[in-house]
């Protein structure tokens, strides 16, 4: 116990979780500071989840090594769970008890008195903004109220550690940014959070350190600079109001931005993934861009500057795309042209 | 239902909840400082929290009470009046006889329903997170059994109800009446760990309930709630004198008639004890390997 330095709050080394033939999660190592969040970013399928069970002590694994706080997660499963709370993929609360419930069975779980417990579950409700539905069953809540009381529960008592596995995905914008506000709350009390996501804007809003995995693999890992570096600053939409243009559009964005272009099957949009070494930043460059098109007469119905999606990511890291879903659009932030036109590039990219 | 439109312009046509009030990460951080951070509960503690739990989960979908009173409610009327006649000459002199079997049968039956909601809730998040809380670990299982006593005292209560409007008078009276559906509580809790086991080990809750039924239908049958055993072959005999169900029925039958039928709550209860012994720790390992 007497280690010169705290131990990270968590220290993976070639963990490998197999189910039947497939080896969910194939050698994986990770370090994971105390008092950040710590991104996990990968496709569906890559074995976000199976990796947070391990390390929540509810996988055992089938290879390798996995300590929280020091404390190995299957010789001392005890000891790693009083430290650290869980946010599954899938609602963990339970659906057909109402709020309060939830949160007065988890406080008398936790070792609250009746009392203590009840205070505290109407505290968290307020907080949350779930005073009102605090009566009614968790299955008539919607998406991120339901999102909200789970992580609620995972809070109950601050955790040293929480695993928040995709706790956007399938949220609207308003929900997520909620979300990422309350995750900001946790980590700025002292709360080492781990994050899995299959969004890189995501990983980037919150994580000041990110772990890509595909495939049961970690195939990058850095800080956040050191990810973008390695994918590219993102990439620029455009669409010309004349298809008679495009070439000539094309070959001014290559000399502007130094950057691949692509011809989409809509016979007016462009689309070029910007390099990332340059001193400007890719708004500006992006904006200089547009100056010259400008200049030489040819008209820009509409354009949109997004970040690297999940799938420029894995191209620029693996040669091959995610296999995931669409991944998500820029977020507002990143985009300049006419609202609502936000779509990055890559996905619509017919392969 | 009402359909509400968000501020960000989506319908919400599937609830009645209105979105909550906004929030903000201010109103988060002050819940967070508290640090205090109890002890483990006792195992008492966590069982009782659990047992809550499944009670909490009755109040809420009540329509499981139905299985566990409709069913014993058929059987009591369905046997009575059909052997009634022939085997004890009037149905009015045979409840006498089968209603304290008929108890015993209906609630052992009723036991699986343990198995299946075992079933039903392990692949859910919430059993991942009652996972990952530093507990005795046993208490999720006893919660559940804690629960299902409920409906089994709920069971027994309707029938002895219905049996007394139908002629049934206990020689034990009440303290006779007491004591027997205590014991079958004590021998049904014991029993459920079979079904804790097969929730955790099949797949789906059809197999459970399939089991279940291959493995209570000879067990309740074959025994002396319907017909004096002695009227039966003898390798039969052999089979229903040996049937912990056979025990409890004589016991619950002694008990409720106002004798004191030593041999045969001995017999129940130690049948009890290896039931839980076998059973109990194989569920645990189970669960821990889940
Ligand atoms: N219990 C299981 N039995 C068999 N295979 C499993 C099991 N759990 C996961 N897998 C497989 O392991 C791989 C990794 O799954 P995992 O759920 O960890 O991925 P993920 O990154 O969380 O994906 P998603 O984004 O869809 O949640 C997948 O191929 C999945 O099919
Ligand atoms: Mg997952």
């Amino acid at each position: 116990m007497n280690q010169p330095t705290p131990a990270p709050a968590v220290e993976t080394a070639g963990l490998v979780k197999t189910f039947g033939g497939t080896r969910a999660v194939d050698g994986v190592d990770l370090v994971v500071p105390t008092g950040t969040v710590y991104g996990v970013l990968g496709p569906n399928g890559a074995g976000k989840t199976t990796v947070v069970k391990m390390l929540a002590t509810l996988l055992r694994p089938d290879g390798g090594e996995a300590r929280v706080f020091g404390h190995d997660v299957v010789r001392d499963a005890d000891r790693v769970r009083s430290r650290v709370s869980l946010t599954g993929q899938y609602a963990s609360v339970d659906e057909d008890l109402t709020g309060t419930e939830n949160l007065l069975l988890l406080g008398r779980l936790l070792g609250h008195g009746r009392r203590a417990a009840r205070e505290r579950a109407a505290r968290l409700l307020d907080a949350f903004g779930l005073a009102e539905a605090a009566g009614k069953q968790v299955k008539q809540y919607s998406g991120g109220m339901r999102r909200r009381i789970d992580i609620a529960a995972s809070i109950l008592n601050t955790p040293d550690l929480l695993f928040l596995d995709e706790p956007t995905t399938g949220l609207d914008p308003r929900s997520r940014n909620q979300v990422w506000d309350i995750v900001r709350a946790v980590v700025a009390q002292g709360t080492t959070v781990l994050l899995t996501t299959q969004y890189l804007d995501e990983a980037d809003q919150l994580a000041s350190r990110i772990a890509v995995i595909d495939r049961g693999k970690v195939i990058a890992e850095g800080t956040k600079g050191e990810l973008k570096a390695s994918v590219g600053a993102g990439s620029v939409l455009l669409r010309l109001r004349d298809p008679a243009q495009r070439p000539r559009a094309a070959e001014i964005l290559r000399r502007a931005l130094d950057a691949q272009v692509q011809h989409e099957h809509d016979p007016v949009a462009l689309t070029a993934r910007i390099g990332a070494s340059s001193t400007a930043t890719a708004a500006e460059r992006a904006a200089g861009a547009l100056a010259e098109l400008a200049r030489l007469g040819i008209t820009v119905d509409n354009f949109a500057l997004g970040q690297p999606s999940l799938d420029e990511v894995f191209l620029a890291l693996t040669g091959h795309g995610a296999d995931g879903p669409t991944p998500r659009t820029a977020t507002p932030g990143t985009t300049a042209g006419p609202a609502g036109t936000t779509t990055t590039t890559g996905t619509e990219r017919t392969a | 239902m009402t359909t509400d439109t968000r501020p960000d312009g989506t319908a919400t046509g599937t609830t009645e909840i209105r979105e909550p009030t906004p929030f903000s990460a201010e109103s988060v951080a002050p819940v967070l400082v508290t640090t205090e951070r109890p002890p483990r509960p006792s195992a008492l503690t966590a069982s009782l929290a659990f047992g809550w739990r499944a009670v909490l989960k009755i109040k809420h979908v009540p329509d499981q009470l139905f299985d566990v009173t409709a069913f014993p409610v058929m059987n009591l009327l369905m046997f009575t009046y059909l052997f009634g006649g022939a085997l004890a000459g009037s149905p009015d002199d045979y409840i006498q006889f089968v209603l304290p079997g008929i108890l015993v049968m209906s609630v052992v039956m009723i036991t699986m329903y343990t198995g299946v909601s075992v079933n039903t809730d392990i692949d859910k998040g919430v059993f991942d997170r009652f996972r990952t809380l530093s507990l005795w670990r046993p208490s999720i299982m006893v919660g559940y059994l804690l629960g299902d006593a409920l409906r089994y005292t709920i069971a027994s209560a309707v029938m002895l109800s219905l049996g007394m409007v139908l002629g049934y008078r206990p020689g034990g009276g009440v303290q006779g009446v007491l004591a027997g559906v205590l014991l079958l509580l004590v021998f049904s809790f014991a029993f459920s760990w079979i079904w804790t086991m097969f929730g955790l080990l099949l797949r789906t809750e059809k197999s459970v309930m399939g089991v279940a039924m291959m493995v209570i239908f000879p067990l309740t049958f074959l025994s002396n709630v319907f017909v004096d055993p002695r009227t039966m072959p003898g390798w039969l005999q052999a089979f229903v004198n040996n049937n912990p169900i056979t025990h409890l029925a004589s016991a619950v039958r002694g008990l409720m008639a106002g004798r004191w039928p030593g041999a045969e709550v001995a017999w129940t209860l130690a049948w009890a004890g290896l039931l839980l012994l076998v059973f109990g720790p194989v569920t645990m390992r189970l669960y821990s390997r889940k």
